[in-house]
């Protein structure tokens, strides 16, 4: 008898360990990215890195000024296109529990979800590039904002389907109007679980390549103009890293730094609003 | 001077092809708090929820006969004006979580876009939160949060909030259901107290609140108002022998 609870102390502990182990070896990848993008890439960041336009070849130096602005422009534009269009779907989605519409627009969002991002390109392409026969930083943020309605959707809904009844009854109650009642209370309760949605749906945005290639196309010069080809970290990294030049592949892990400091500051940043604006009923 | 609020015809409530009120006549009076009692799903809640029309949120309700409120017609006025009028208290408090207490008590003016000027807003918080018993707690806290009061407190809050709308009548669906005894005495105080300036319609399962608080009764069964009248002739003879046998805990 007592030999059989000693080999099942020692299962028991061999099998903790094993699940620690195996967890903890969840975290090497992206222990490791961030250790070589460190390594290789702080190197290289310092204010002319940032503030300065690449160069052409054969110059040293030279910075990603246009890609990191052509990034954020392309977060601004895109979030301006999907962000009207996803709360208003998840609104409905979330009033309208069952019902056909309301069906096949929950089966398209979550097709959409898994939609290549390639292929997105390609609609962004057809869609945008084609007819203004240009490439265009407006065609890089149409693509983006069909990658960021999924998940602005389904955060919107789950998050107004918490809201509890009678806050609705609430306000019906007092003889409010019901868009006025989605509008100044349950939208505003819902704020931050809506919010944390619509930034973790950037952070995704953030690194993409994919959809870009043949929308924004990518610009060695500085860019305003939305009808014009626009520079983005992943493309600048792109095409950094595919160069033959050693200087231009510290520049590629340079902008790689920028780009995973951005992503995961998107990351937290959605972490802390989901907790501190909390809502308590 | 009493005059009649609330003066229900022939009225009838259904669910789908389920028949929940039969045929209700009642007449409230003003500053008189009438209570409605019966046992559970005898359609109590939700004749009070046909008087300002809460019902309608519920696909597939119908009504039949004629609910007034001081002679206007309740099924011919848009429900948004129609519960302006009407002031509801519900089973659970349900301030808004993200307002002050401040912002709570006038929500109804904020909602509907009423703009007045900030020391009328101050003037309405003050008196609303006077008369529902809750000033004198509130009055250094009132843009904190109302969900950092107590379950009773945040009652007396909703009570303020559909005080401060100057309602004809106000409507109270259970509100001590879901309170503890000492915040259910308290809750029943300002109801008495509160009577000498509104109408009320309580909702109650509780046979001994019907009889603390409430002037008239009337009691429901199955849909059917059995018996409605003065609280104490009820209590002490009533004239139906349901209402006695309810009473006296034969049944509900």
């Amino acid at each position: 008898m007592k030999d059989h609870t000693a080999v099942r102390m020692i299962k028991d502990k061999a099998f903790r360990v094993i699940v620690i182990l195996l967890a903890c070896f969840s975290m090497l990848p992206l222990l490791l990215i961030l250790y070589y993008i460190t390594r290789n890439g702080i190197a290289v960041i310092n204010w002319e890195f940032l503030t300065q336009l690449p160069r052409p070849i054969g110059e040293t130096g030279g910075g990603i000024f246009n890609a990191v602005i052509g990034t954020g422009m392309l977060i601004v534009l895109s979030s301006i296109l999907s962000i009207p269009f996803g709360i208003t779907a998840g609104i409905y989605l979330s009033e309208k529990s069952e019902g056909k519409i309301a069906n096949i627009v929950r089966l398209c969002v979550v097709v959409l979800q898994g939609t290549p991002s390639i292929v997105i390109g390609i609609v962004a392409y057809i869609w945008v590039v084609a007819p203004f026969h240009s490439f265009s930083a407006l065609s890089g943020g149409v693509a983006l904002s069909i990658m960021m309605l999924p998940v602005i959707i389904k955060a919107t809904e789950e998050t107004l389907k918490l809201m509890p009844y009678h806050l609705k009854e609430a306000s019906l109650a007092l003889g409010v109007p019901y868009y006025k009642t989605i509008l100044k209370v349950i939208l505003p309760t819902g704020l931050s679980g809506i919010l944390t949605g619509i930034l973790l749906s950037v952070a995704r945005i953030t690194g993409e390549t994919a959809p870009l290639l043949f929308t924004a196309f990518g610009n060695q010069f500085m860019n305003w103009n939305l009808f014009k080809p626009i520079d983005s970290l992943p493309y600048r990294i792109f095409y950094y890293a595919m160069s033959p030049y050693p200087e231009w592949h510290t520049f590629a892990w340079g902008a790689s730094f920028i780009l995973v400091v951005l992503v995961l500051a998107f990351n937290l940043i959605a972490r802390g609003v989901a907790v501190k604006w909390k809502v308590q009923f | 001077m009493e005059s009649t609020v609330l003066k229900v015809e022939d009225f009838s409530a259904y669910f789908g092809d389920n028949q929940i009120l039969k045929n209700i006549n009642l007449d409230t009076s003003s500053n008189l708090v009438t209570a409605l009692m019966g046992p559970s799903g005898c359609g109590k809640t939700t004749l009070i929820r046909c008087v300002n029309r809460m019902h309608e949120l519920i696909p597939g309700t119908k009504v039949t006969g004629k609910m007034y409120l001081k002679n206007d017609d309740i099924y011919a006025m848009q429900p948004i004006v129609l519960r302006r009028k009407i002031g509801m208290v519900f089973q659970k408090p349900n301030p808004f979580p993200m307002m002050s207490i401040y912002d709570n008590v006038i929500a109804g003016y904020k909602l509907n876009g009423i703009r007045l000027k900030k020391d009328e807003f101050d003037n309405i918080v003050e008196r609303s939160l006077k008369g529902s018993a809750l000033w004198e707690e509130v009055k250094d806290s009132l843009y904190r949060k109302g969900t950092f009061l107590s379950g009773g407190q945040q009652q007396r809050l909703c009570i303020a909030r559909a005080l401060a709308m100057n309602p004809e009548i106000l409507l109270l669906d259970e509100p001590t259901s879901a309170l503890d005894p000492k915040s259910t005495s308290a809750i029943e105080e300002l109801i008495v107290e509160l009577k000498k300036t509104v109408t009320m319609l309580l909702v109650t399962h509780n046979i001994a609140q019907a009889a603390r608080v409430s002037d008239f009764t009337a009691f429901i069964y199955l849909g059917e108002l059995i018996e409605f009248g003065p609280t104490e002739k009820m209590f002490t003879v009533p004239k139906d022998k349901r209402t006695e046998e309810y009473l006296t805990g034969k049944f509900g």
